[in-house]
């Protein structure tokens, strides 16, 4: 039977191009595999090499022609001894008819942006609360969900014998010995990989970044690796894991070791971020993370893990991830904030009152999905909005706040949004210079005066 | 571990004699000869579509290599798990999963395994134990012995067979990879696809290591470099191998020397080799043509062999109607599977 030889796309962008040479001529033998002809594209000259096997029976498309539209039949291929059609066959050079079709009408509004009706709903009470260190609250969440489940295990540096460069998983080795304490070499990209390997069978690895910064060495797995494959895969596998370590500013550690990454990692499909500030979020994020079936990133933050906060003693106490907290009622102004501004903008709040300002403060607790209904809700009623945090201001997460109230309460505004940021630089060294550089109590308060 | 054969040695088109490994049965090779001919015309038919605008983006053919996945694949057990590079079609159709779902995904159609969300690159079946078809060059190797991990961690007796590149080889992801593996004895084989080029770069001007299975040597990984192109060879090779790490020795290496026909992707003009040097492998080293020579020497007709070859193409033809004519995915599968349970 004849087959048509079609003009082939060569490159993802080439529509047509030149058929150089033929390399072949009529009544030729042509094999699988063998050259038959060259062609120009808009990118290179390539080797058009045979897919079946025949006779070439006639040439369409002599060489030196230009302008050859792709799918058009240049030769036509027939069987030894077969009768040569003058023309191709009926149908062929046929375009591929999903490429005519009209894309449909996508959705609106993306996932992001859509607006949870659930927006206040209390949030549940705990009962009886006794005081301890956001670092005892992480390792009793890590605790907790290692007794509860055998597949959830804890890698890094120095998380075992150490017992945790910050002390976070103290006594944890003892608990659940090395099968399920790892120490790992310094090899952030190699062990995200390999925890992210395991995570694809079902297991529930926790990986310990010493410090967030690390994790730069290993976003490739966190990003290419854990946040996508749930979606290439169609559903069939995903990475129910945990990313945790101290993020933000340090104390006097220079640019490398000081650095906040909730927006990078808040813009990625396919990952979930939150950042507690007080010991009852850690405690409750985290147990929220580990059970979660998707990578979930735990921005802690080294300030923090020594501060006590009351927290609820039950066994199960847990928060649900993508929703906020008011942490202080107000109606003058709504000051948004996450880990350790949420404490700058409390402070803020305080001497705010002092000057007859009543501040609204929400706590985020968790960046993405960011619980947009609890924010709206809140403008509505103060008609302004201060947004706060230690990472850099330019697509900082006080931006994406300040565009969702643009988006959802344009009308309930008196005012312009305001942001209050780290400043613009990389982390200085001096101990003047990098309390310059990071948001103070006043810092708020004078951003709030622009608006009230 | 110091065995040493070069591409084509124990290749040669005529004598059974001068193997110097265990052999297959011939029932056996009359399988890895019907397996590694279903991915030459899977292929081939993928490369035609590609020319048809019919798959679009990058496409990497896995058309010359077809001995190292069928070779190792028939060593490995069920619960083995398997993760490569984009050139995945080959591992997709050796483990087992469906032609028709992979041509379908290439396609980029609602019936793909990835539902047309992933493409040629990305494809995953956690029932046939492939943990994909991985974009990035060299991640693979790090999440392959994460696999390892999982069986080490389970305490199962299966392994993790990780496939790179020679270009992969140099990177530094794969060297911490070596060293974790064999500091947790993971049940991990390495196997590394030396093709010769990564993309247009040959591996003389890539790799000062004038011998990649000796990569591991640093951490005590034991490695062999086997003929690519002859499916006995790499059979008896991927069985040392498994073995090894099975009885929870760790990890091994295994460099395949092989070749790919065309070029590193479809938009690839191969400038970078002579015509002569594809033409030559083509038709003295072609891993099929030797398995055919090895297998009419055994007695098998030509009957045989049109019948399995009539058998492939239905095969191939099938899965490309079906690929062809499935629907492209509703507009509402942007926002699933984003995230678990929701």
């Amino acid at each position: 039977m004849a087959i048509d030889i079609l003009m082939p796309a060569l490159s993802p962008t080439m529509t047509e191009g030149k058929l150089a040479k033929w390399n072949k001529k009529e009544g030729d033998t042509v094999s699988s595999g063998e050259v038959i002809a060259e062609i120009e594209t808009d990118k290179a000259t390539m080797e058009v090499e045979a897919v079946d096997e025949g006779v070439l029976g006639k040439i369409l498309v002599p060489e030196g022609t230009e302008g050859v539209s792709v799918n058009t039949p240049i030769a036509i291929l027939v069987e030894e001894g077969e009768a040569v059609p003058d023309a191709p066959s009926a149908g062929s050079g046929e375009v591929h008819p999903a490429a005519e079709e009209k894309p449909k009408a996508a959705a609106a509004t993306t996932a992001v942006t859509a607006v949870s009706a659930a927006a206040s709903e209390p949030e549940k009470d705990w009962g009886e609360t006794s005081e301890i260190t956001v670092r005892e609250a992480l390792r009793d969440a890590m605790a907790a969900e290692m007794r509860r489940d055998e597949d959830v295990f804890l890698l890094g540096e120095e998380v075992a014998q150490y017992q945790g460069a910050y002390k976070v998983s103290q006594g944890l080795l003892d608990e659940f010995g090395e099968k399920r304490v790892i120490d790992m070499p310094i090899t952030e990209h190699g062990f995200t990989g390999m925890a992210t390997g395991a995570a694809m069978t079902g297991l529930k690895p926790i990986v310990e970044f010493m410090t967030m910064n690390f994790s730069l060495q290993a976003i490739d797995h966190i990003i290419n690796s854990a946040a996508k494959t749930h979606y290439m895969s169609g559903g069939q596998i995903s990475c129910p894991m945990v990313f945790r370590g101290p993020n933000g500013a340090a104390a006097r550690v220079g640019a490398q070791h000081s650095q906040c990454f909730a927006s990078w990692y808040a813009h990625v499909p396919g990952l979930k971020v939150v950042a507690p500030w007080s010991a009852a979020d850690a405690k409750g994020l985290l147990r929220a993370a580990i059970r979660d079936p998707n990578p979930v990133i735990v921005l802690e933050n080294e300030i923090l893990y020594g501060q006590k906060f009351p927290c609820p003693v039950d066994e199960d106490f847990i928060l649900p991830i993508g929703k906020a907290k008011i942490e202080r009622p107000g109606k003058d102004v709504t000051i948004v904030a996450f880990s350790i501004s949420v404490g700058t903008a409390m402070a803020a709040a305080e001497l705010l009152a002092e000057k007859g300002i009543d501040a609204e403060v929400i706590n985020l607790r968790t960046i993405r999905p960011l619980d947009t209904a609890t924010i709206i809700e809140s403008v509505k009623k103060t008609s302004r909005l201060v947004t706060v945090e230690e990472g850099w201001p330019f697509a900082g997460i006080g931006a994406e706040i300040a565009m969702q109230v643009i988006e959802h309460a344009f009308d309930w505004l008196d005012a312009p949004p305001v942001r209050v940021a780290g400043l613009d630089v990389p982390m200085p060294f001096a101990a003047n210079l990098e309390k310059l550089a990071l948001p103070q109590p006043d810092w708020v308060v004078d951003a709030v005066s622009k608006i009230v | 571990m110091t065995e040493q054969n070069t591409m084509g040695q124990s290749g040669s088109a005529d004598a059974t004699a001068g193997r110097n490994h265990p052999g297959l049965t011939a029932d056996q090779l009359k399988q890895a000869y019907y397996d590694m001919l279903l991915i030459r015309r899977f292929e081939e038919k993928a490369g035609q579509l590609y020319g048809m605008g019919l798959i679009g983006g990058f496409c990497h053919l896995y058309i010359g290599q077809e001995a190292v996945v069928v070779g190792l694949q028939m060593a490995q057990k069920d619960g083995d798990k398997v993760i490569t590079s984009y050139r995945d079609h080959g591992q997709m159709l050796a483990a087992g999963m469906d032609p028709r779902g992979v041509m379908a995904e290439l396609t980029g159609r609602a019936t793909g395994l990835s539902h047309g969300k992933g493409g040629s690159m990305h494809m995953f079946s956690r029932e046939k134990n492939f943990y994909g078809g991985h974009g990035i060059v060299g991640a693979q190797v790090a999440l392959g012995i994460g696999l390892a991990f999982a069986n080490k961690y389970r305490g199962t007796d299966e392994v993790s067979i990780t496939y790179f590149g020679e270009g992969a080889s140099n990177q530094g992801q794969v060297f911490e990879s070596f060293n974790l593996a064999a500091l947790h004895k993971l049940p991990c084989v390495f196997v590394i696809e030396n093709n010769r080029y990564g993309m247009g770069t040959s591996v003389e001007r890539a790799s000062a290591s004038k011998a990649l299975w000796k990569n591991g040597e640093p951490w005590g990984i034991p490695g062999r470099q086997v003929d690519g192109m002859d499916v006995e060879a790499v059979n008896a090779a991927a069985k040392e191998a498994i073995a090894h790490c099975r009885a929870g020795n760790g990890p091994y290496l295994l460099e395949m020397s092989t070749y790919r026909y065309r070029g590193h992707s479809m938009s690839d003009p191969a400038k970078y080799r002579q015509r002569s040097e594809v033409d030559e492998i083509r038709q003295k080293h072609d891993p099929i043509d030797h398995v055919r020579n090895l297998l009419k020497a055994a007695g098998v007709d030509d009957a045989d062999f049109k019948e399995m070859e009539t058998k492939v193409k239905e095969i191939v033809a099938d899965a490309t109607e079906f690929a062809k004519t499935s629907p492209e995915p509703d507009p509402s599968e942007l926002f699933t599977d984003v995230l678990v349970g929701e």
